[in-house]
């Protein structure tokens, strides 16, 4: 049953991220993009993630993908044009270079070179401690304890961001 | 149970993400596909935690920080950048071609 949600979910993902590279208007490709990232909130609650899953619809299906809907319209680009993609050169080599890094990576993943068998947890451990501690205390808890340090240091980034995002929008540079 | 799936989900969307900078060339879509190739490593992050403990999650987080951060900084460049030359396609943008 799990299974079978995944494919769906996963079928919808990769179709919409198919679609939002071919499509011309830029915000055709950019609505696809949020089909995508709904279904990999999807997937994460799959996988016991259910906070990450919700701060993936927040954050990214929400805020991002807004910024980016917004410059779209404020550069007035969402116009019917010609069309931004390569010729054929440009297909030949996006299409080779996909297919091969595709190939490449998916026989790491069935050689089982990426998956360490002796650190694995026993299956479900994840998923009582979720039930256990609820959703969002077992994510903040070594958040805040373990990688307090990194998350100060994230507070530092963004505020270069919101500062660097201000200085290069200003009307004169 | 659903790590080699996940693996595989996540292989062919950061292959997409790749393939979309190569195809295109309107700045902000391009922007978009990087979106998608940090999405697909999220994805192997979570499928992960789930089999070797819960500082996956976190590190998801973080990812989704810099997302963000890269998301406003890179907007703004393309909006100063089309105000300075009137496009965002990538062809036209050769000031630092040798």
């Amino acid at each position: 049953m799990i299974l079978v949600a995944f494919w769906v979910f996963a079928a919808v993902a990769i179709a919409s991220a198919v679609l939002c590279i071919t499509r011309r208007s830029p915000v055709a490709s950019a609505l696809w993009l949020v089909n995508t990232l709904f279904s990999l909130a999807a997937i994460y609650v799959l996988l016991d993630a259910h906070f990450i899953a919700a701060a993936q619809v927040l954050v990214y299906a929400g805020a991002i993908m807004v910024l980016f809907l917004f410059v779209i319209m404020l550069l007035n680009l969402g116009r019917p044009g010609p069309g931004d993609i390569k010729g054929l050169w440009g297909k030949l080599i996006a299409m080779i270079g996909g297919v091969a890094l595709v190939l490449l990576v998916v026989y790491g993943v069935l050689n089982k070179a990426l998956t360490p068998t002796t650190l694995l947890l026993p299956p479900g451990t994840v998923a009582g401690e979720v039930e256990v501690q609820g959703a969002v205390r077992a994510v903040a808890r070594p958040l805040f304890q373990g990688y307090l340090v990194p998350f100060e240091i994230t507070s530092v980034l963004l505020l270069a961001a919101i500062v660097g995002a201000v200085v290069l929008a200003k009307r004169r540079l | 149970m659903l790590l080699g799936p996940s693996l595989v989900v996540s292989a062919v969307l950061f292959t997409l993400g790749v393939v979309g900078v190569l195809l295109r060339r309107n700045a902000i879509v391009i922007f978009m596909c990087i979106e998608l190739m940090l999405n697909a490593v999220n994805l192997s992050f979570i499928a992960f935690s789930q089999q070797l403990g819960l500082d996956g999650q976190v590190f998801v987080f973080f990812v989704m920080t810099v997302a963000a951060a890269e998301a406003a900084v890179g907007l703004a460049i393309v909006i100063a950048v089309y105000r300075h030359r009137d496009t965002v396609d990538l062809q036209n943008i050769n000031l630092l071609r040798g």
